[in-house]
């Protein structure tokens, strides 16, 4: 019995180096964006969470199936796959999908690069910023496999739950989506 | 007995499909290969040159993540604090300058000399060393103890757990985990997880 429980911890532990092992990273050339505004932009909504506020964003009983990107404006392939989100959330709000932005960018960067931002390119999704220095507790609780780099995408419905260490094309985003859909 | 016969299939099924997938990098108690890379001050190191040695504080960090810069007194900190115990930093940048230019060996030199750094900083040329790591960004702490079979990695992660503020910082991990290290105590944090910037390939 001690030899078949013995068994079972290594067959799990080398299902965890499995899927582990399994992230697809496709990494892309990007050049950083130039954020060097004059105008005041700090009056911009923006909705401020720490972990605790974040996770009711990150569960449904609903029957919409929702797009979480963890992004930042100071991440190049973040920036370069934002439109392909954003075409997402426009392309499929009628089939009951929700696009939601949640910016990991430095609090003391809200006003001078997020808000700017968010203005400047008329984000329609939803954006959010997540304020939470604890990263060890909520990276692995958002996703054991999340190494906390990013972009890092979540999609789920209340059937379904997805994580993604990687950058998408909009193709690509259409292609999982589609199977959240059926 | 047929249970067991079973799941001896299955471990077998799952290392088989194990190997072809791409190596995840490594692992507590792996032992971390050595490399000879160009430094910033125009030498080529690897660890086999530190004879006098415990062990390493290896850090995957780049001139261009806002990660890799808020930690980069905290770097040199560490440097002063654990070379003469035996663990010197050694800054690895795993970025390929072909898609990071400001990461380019120019860059890193005006940079280690700027922030006055005490530890090689060493351009991961072909970017060979970083999968083999495992390391997926920057900044990424390994830190590894010199043995008889090599080097092990006794810590994968984090430096602390406050990217904003030092004066904030509740726990260090690194400087917990090299301090157990050096008095023979078991590393309570192990590995530990934080936002970087993606190593661009």
């Amino acid at each position: 019995m001690e030899l078949y429980f013995y068994t079972m911890r290594i067959v799990c532990l080398l299902l965890l180096i499995l899927t582990a092992s399994c992230k697809n990273e496709s990494r892309q050339n990007e050049k950083a964006v130039d954020l060097d505004y004059n105008e005041d932009f700090s009056t911009v909504p923006l909705e401020i969470y720490d972990f605790e506020g974040l996770k009711p964003f990150l569960k449904t009983n609903t029957d919409k199936t929702y797009v979480v990107n963890f992004w930042a404006t100071w991440c190049a392939p973040c920036i370069k796959e934002l439109p392909y989100f954003e075409q997402l959330n426009a392309a499929y709000s009628d089939k009951n999908v929700e696009v939601i932005l949640v910016s990991l960018d430095f609090p003391k960067k809200y006003d001078s690069h997020l808000k700017p931002f968010i203005k400047k390119n008329n984000l329609k999704s939803k954006v959010v910023a997540l304020d939470d220095n604890d990263s060890n507790t909520w990276i692995p609780a958002i996703n054991p496999d999340w190494s906390g780099a990013i972009p890092a995408t979540l999609i789920f419905n209340k059937e379904k739950r997805q994580f993604y260490e990687k950058t998408f094309t909009y193709e690509e985003l259409e292609t999982e989506i589609k199977q959240f859909l059926n | 007995m047929k249970h067991i016969k079973g799941i001896f299939a299955v471990i077998a099924i799952v290392m088989l499909s194990a190997f072809t997938t791409v190596s995840s990098g490594y692992k507590i108690g792996d032992i971390a290969t050595d490399f000879k890379l160009k430094s910033s001050d125009g030498t080529s190191v690897s660890l086999s040159d530190y004879k006098d040695a415990k062990g390493f504080i290896v850090i995957f960090t780049c001139n261009t993540c806002p990660y890799s810069v808020a930690y980069e007194d905290r770097i040199v900190a560490l440097d002063k604090k654990y070379k003469g115990k035996g663990y010197p930093v050694i800054a690895i940048m795993p970025n390929n300058p072909d898609v990071q230019p400001q990461d380019n060996m120019e860059a890193m030199i005006q940079r280690a000399k700027s922030k006055g750094f005490t530890f090689p900083y060493l351009m991961d040329e072909g970017q060979k060393i970083s999968p083999q790591y495992g390391a997926t960004k920057t900044p990424e702490v390994y830190v590894l103890q010199k043995t008889s079979k090599g080097n092990q990695v006794k810590y994968i992660g984090a430096i602390d757990d406050n990217y904003q503020d030092a004066s904030a910082v509740k726990s260090k991990y690194v400087e917990n985990a090299v301090d157990a290290l050096l008095s023979g105590q078991q590393i309570k944090e192990p590995q530990t997880r934080a936002i970087g910037c993606s190593i661009k390939l």
